[in-house]
């Protein structure tokens, strides 16, 4: 194990920012902490770079427990969500700086600051000072300062946040690829989900200072443990509508728009409970009016959503919700359709708790 | 709106003209002074026209003031050098302990940290001459009574809390995040103290380093009571211009422009430091 925090808690004056954290994060993986702005995954991070101490919980990297070890002896590299370049050094010296630290002699840092300027396709302006360089080229300059000591443990602070658009979709592709082949333990910050589950071999929910759920990215999108989980993860948010679990002589089922959209059998135990039924868009097709359980619903706009369309749509009760197909498929004219939900893919949620109801399982 | 402009431009040019005169003019007139003998400065009407002559400055470096009846001997060229060595030391031993000390209280929040700053400014609250008289006793017991040792000591209520105070400020302004990225990247407390923050803060140090000087420069209060002749900064020489046998006004001038050339050179030389603030471009785009 890599990197492991056991009940970490944290709280600034009377506010309560972690409440009883446990990460485990194994060597050469890298895991992703997601959560909206405040959740805390900010401090959690400083706490791992020890710039800041917990007021309770365990820390341990490679094994060892890290209490009372400071910032410069814990083997750790980090990118800032704000760069902290050293505006006083050009990007030559930033990047060295874990190396000088190291006590490496010249040509060794030479080299190492060529390589990774070379990867990080920065080596043409190694000799600008940081404010002579773009928010890309200081978003380069801080992740191979941050790689450069060839840590055991790396923390990225949200680094894609503060970059436009086009540099932030490169780095999304390049990123990955040049985590696994530093073969370092990764944590990574986002609050974009697309990006979390791009780079995380786990995804680690986290909100109000607490663990919600950790898994991988296909756990978290498929079997999402509450609500709000579900609709963080996933473009355009999951629709959910209020329904009652119900149970006749075919199985279980619920009730949308007066029609029967069939259950899993394990749901028994939720029969006759509120529950919402969270259909992801792309569980929602249309479908032509003749096929059986079609649902019909008013169409009212159509969206193009990068490699998606996007149908918002008006069930017969007056509820919105949304479908989405690849574009380019054909969809209907605004007004009446029916749909057809893939009752499969539909999760249950407890309607007063929002936690995922999980259907038993037969053998 | 092109008319408003121009007037606007010339009250501009006025109002200028104005300061220029109200704040130059008396250095002018010192200055010209400086170079007259007591006659001309004193005739009525005075006059910007004279012969300028040196001896003001002559009997000043060669330590013998010809008043009308006698030749007396001042000391005025050590007492330019007592005030060099007093404020250069002072401000030194101030900067040596102040800068760490600002550097304590901007980023470590210990318990009572606000409590000692903000009492360590509160020296410069009371008038000198309160502290002064239990001093004076207090060193003569102690025998730092006329050192510059006890001189330097006082000077550091002066010029302490200056530095203190807008160091602090400095410091506080650089982004922990820079030191923190700093002692991550495998650099100890003292190397990031040495290697971000100092040259961060660097300008504010200048300009600290810079008032203080002209604070210790300046003083007169402290050297006047705890000085004997020979330790005596200008400030003090300056009053033997003032003699039984009358007011050599362009010896006086003289001194004032040898004793304000060293402060002026010197804000002459750190305005680009004062003025150039380390833009942190680092931090947001």
């Amino acid at each position: 194990m890599s990197l492991e925090l056991t009940n970490i808690s944290k709280s600034f004056k009377d506010e309560m920012v972690l409440d009883g954290v446990s990460i485990q994060v194994h060597e050469g993986k890298t895991l992703v902490l997601f959560g909206p702005s405040g959740a805390g995954k900010t401090v959690l991070l400083r706490l791992i770079a020890g710039v800041i101490e917990p007021d309770s919980g365990q820390i341990k990297i490679s094994g060892t427990d890290v209490d009372g070890v400071e910032p410069e002896d814990r083997n750790i590299g980090m990118a800032f969500q704000n760069f902290a370049l050293f505006p006083h050094m050009d990007a030559h010296a930033n990047i060295a700086s874990p190396l000088t630290a190291q006590k490496q002699d010249k040509s060794a840092i030479q080299s190492g600051v060529q390589t990774l300027a070379k990867l990080l396709k920065i080596d043409h302006v190694l000799d600008h000072k940081p404010k002579e360089l773009s928010n890309g080229q200081k978003q380069r300059t801080a992740l191979a300062r941050a790689l450069a000591g060839k840590p055991k443990v790396l923390l990225l602070d949200d680094p894609l946040r503060n970059v436009d658009a086009k540099l932030r979709f490169e780095m999304r592709l390049e990123l990955p690829r040049l985590l696994s082949d530093q073969n370092t333990t990764v944590i990574y910050v986002t609050q974009d989900y697309k990006e979390a589950m791009a780079f995380g071999d786990e995804i680690a929910v986290i909100s109000s200072g607490v663990v919600q759920q950790i898994g991988t990215p296909e756990d978290i999108y498929l079997t999402p443990a509450n609500i709000e989980i579900a609709r963080l993860f996933g473009d355009p948010v999951i629709n959910y509508l209020d329904v009652t679990v119900q149970k006749d002589a075919v199985g279980i089922f619920a009730l949308v728009s007066d029609k029967r959209v069939d259950l899993n059998s394990g749901y028994a135990r939720a029969v006759g409970q509120d529950c919402s039924l969270g259909i992801r868009p792309e569980s929602i097709l249309f479908v032509p009016a003749s096929h059986p359980g079609a649902v019909p619903v008013t169409v009212e706009a159509e969206t193009p959503l990068n490699e998606k369309t996007v149908n918002l749509c008006l069930t017969a009760r007056g509820r919105e919700i949304m479908a989405s197909r690849p574009s380019g498929t054909v969809g209907p004219a605004n007004g009446p359709a029916f749909v057809s939900i893939e009752a499969a893919n539909v999760l249950i949620f407890d309607k007063h708790t929002g936690e995922l109801i999980e259907p038993d399982k037969f053998y | 709106m092109q008319k408003n402009s121009n007037l606007e431009n010339v009250l501009r040019g006025v109002a200028i003209t104005a300061i220029i005169l109200f704040f130059m003019f008396p250095i002018l007139w010192i200055f010209l002074m400086s170079f007259q003998t007591n006659e001309t400065i004193l005739r009525v009407p005075p006059s910007p026209f004279f012969e300028p002559t040196l001896t003001n400055y002559r009997s000043l470096i060669s330590g013998k003031l010809e008043g009308s009846t006698a030749t007396l001997e001042i000391a005025f060229m050590s007492n330019l050098y007592n005030s060099l060595f007093l404020s250069v030391t002072s401000v030194t031993v101030g900067l040596i302990l102040g800068v760490p000390a600002a550097y304590a209280f901007a980023r470590l929040k210990f318990r009572g940290s606000e409590d000692i700053a903000f009492t360590l400014l509160s020296f410069r609250f009371a008038p000198p001459l309160l502290v002064l008289l239990p001093l004076t006793i207090y060193f003569q017991q102690i025998g730092l009574a006329d050192t510059y040792g006890g001189l330097i000591w006082v000077y550091q209520l002066i010029v302490l809390p200056l530095i203190l105070w807008i160091v602090r400020g400095y410091f506080e302004d650089i982004p922990a995040d820079i030191e923190y990225a700093y002692r991550i990247a495998g650099h100890s407390f003292w190397a990031t103290f040495r290697k971000i923050a100092l040259p961060l803060a660097g300008p504010g140090i200048a300009a600290a380093g810079l008032l203080a000087f002209i604070f210790a420069w300046n003083n007169f209060i402290f050297a006047l009571v705890l000085a004997s002749a020979d330790k005596q900064p200008v400030t003090v020489g300056a009053l033997a211009f003032i003699t039984a046998s009358g007011i050599n006004y362009g010896q006086i001038a003289a001194g004032i422009m040898l004793s304000i050339a060293p402060t002026f050179a010197l804000a002459l030389y750190a305005q680009r430091y004062l003025v150039e603030g380390l833009s942190l471009g680092a931090v947001k785009g």
